[in-house]
């Protein structure tokens, strides 16, 4: 079994590394839909591929974040961007694959990914 | 329907977090000598009435306004008892909700598990504010993971702390492939 006396060597590692909510120093915020309409259209995956990719890439200022039914059911999963100063984008029917293209070219690149937003699936 | 129990456990504990529930027990128990997977799920959130329990396994049924339907419980529901299982809910208000599912573990219309190990890794960093007991056991191994004795040795560190997320994901998965070995996958 895993012991426990790893997580006292990260302890010891951070020692004096006070947990701040990092959320609150973030500009941008990433959103993911997490409704039982979300879960069964495969946001569980979407989150876990944001949330990694993120750290992977050491984006800076973002916060992987999720809330419930955001009432686009028939769009699941859906990924909603918040950045200070500019408008809300909504990302629809995503996949892990399409989660990692955004965090590159949206999150990193600062172009957003228009083919899969939801003014493009909606016309 | 979900295609995995563990997308079930996932939606019905999301319903506890929003109940306000500080602490949630997850309980995931198969055993093949009674041919059955327990799924128990506790909370302290703010409980039902026994009004809104009587509905609360009607698909058409929701505390939500925005929207008529409600499907997290009927689909847990759903999923145990077309495999000849079982299903029970009971809540009391401001103490918190018990669920219970069982199923027949051979049985051809059971969903597999699946990645449990996610499911519990992304309640655990996505809703810092509880606390979660998770138990998994599998005939006569079990291990369990307790965010109370993680956060009592981490202090102030938080959960989705690079080196702390890594240590939980690996914590669940090398203690489930120990319970695991040797048995069939569930």
């Amino acid at each position: 079994m895993k012991s426990l006396a790893e997580l006292q060597a990260i302890r010891e590692k951070m020692q004096g590394q006070i947990g701040i909510r990092r959320e609150a120093q973030c500009s941008t915020r990433v959103v993911v839909a997490m409704g039982t309409c979300g879960i069964a259209s495969g946001a569980r995956a979407v989150l876990n591929a944001l949330s990694e990719a993120v750290i992977e890439k050491k984006v800076a200022g973002v916060a992987v974040v999720q809330t419930g039914c955001i009432d686009l059911c028939q769009y699941e999963p859906v990924v909603e961007v918040f950045a200070d100063g500019k408008e809300k984008v909504t990302y629809v029917n995503m996949t892990p694959e399409k989660a990692n293209e955004v965090v590159e070219k949206h999150l990193i690149g600062g172009q957003v990914v228009t083919e899969y937003t939801l003014a493009s699936a909606a016309k | 329907m979900m295609t995995e129990l563990s997308l079930n456990v996932l939606d019905i504990v999301e319903n506890s977090v929003s109940a306000k529930a500080s602490f949630i027990s997850i309980s995931i128990e198969a055993n093949t000598e009674a041919d059955t997977i327990l799924i128990e799920i506790n909370d302290n959130g703010c409980g039902m009435a026994s009004e809104q329990l009587k509905k609360v396994t009607d698909p058409f049924f929701t505390t939500r306004t925005t929207r008529n339907v409600g499907l997290g419980v009927p689909f847990f529901k759903q999923s145990a008892e077309m495999t000849g299982g079982s299903f029970s809910i009971n809540s009391e208000v401001g103490k918190g909700t018990e669920i219970k599912a069982v199923y027949v573990l051979s049985s051809i219309d059971r969903f597999p598990l699946g990645n449990i190990c996610l499911t519990i890794h992304q309640l655990i960093l996505m809703h810092q504010e509880c606390d979660f007991l998770y138990r998994y056991c599998y005939d006569d191994k079990e291990f369990t993971l307790d965010t109370r004795e993680f956060r009592a040795i981490l202090g102030g560190i938080l959960f989705d702390t690079p080196d702390v997320s890594a240590y939980i994901k690996s914590y669940l998965a090398d203690n489930t492939d120990e319970v695991n070995a040797g048995k069939p996958v569930i």
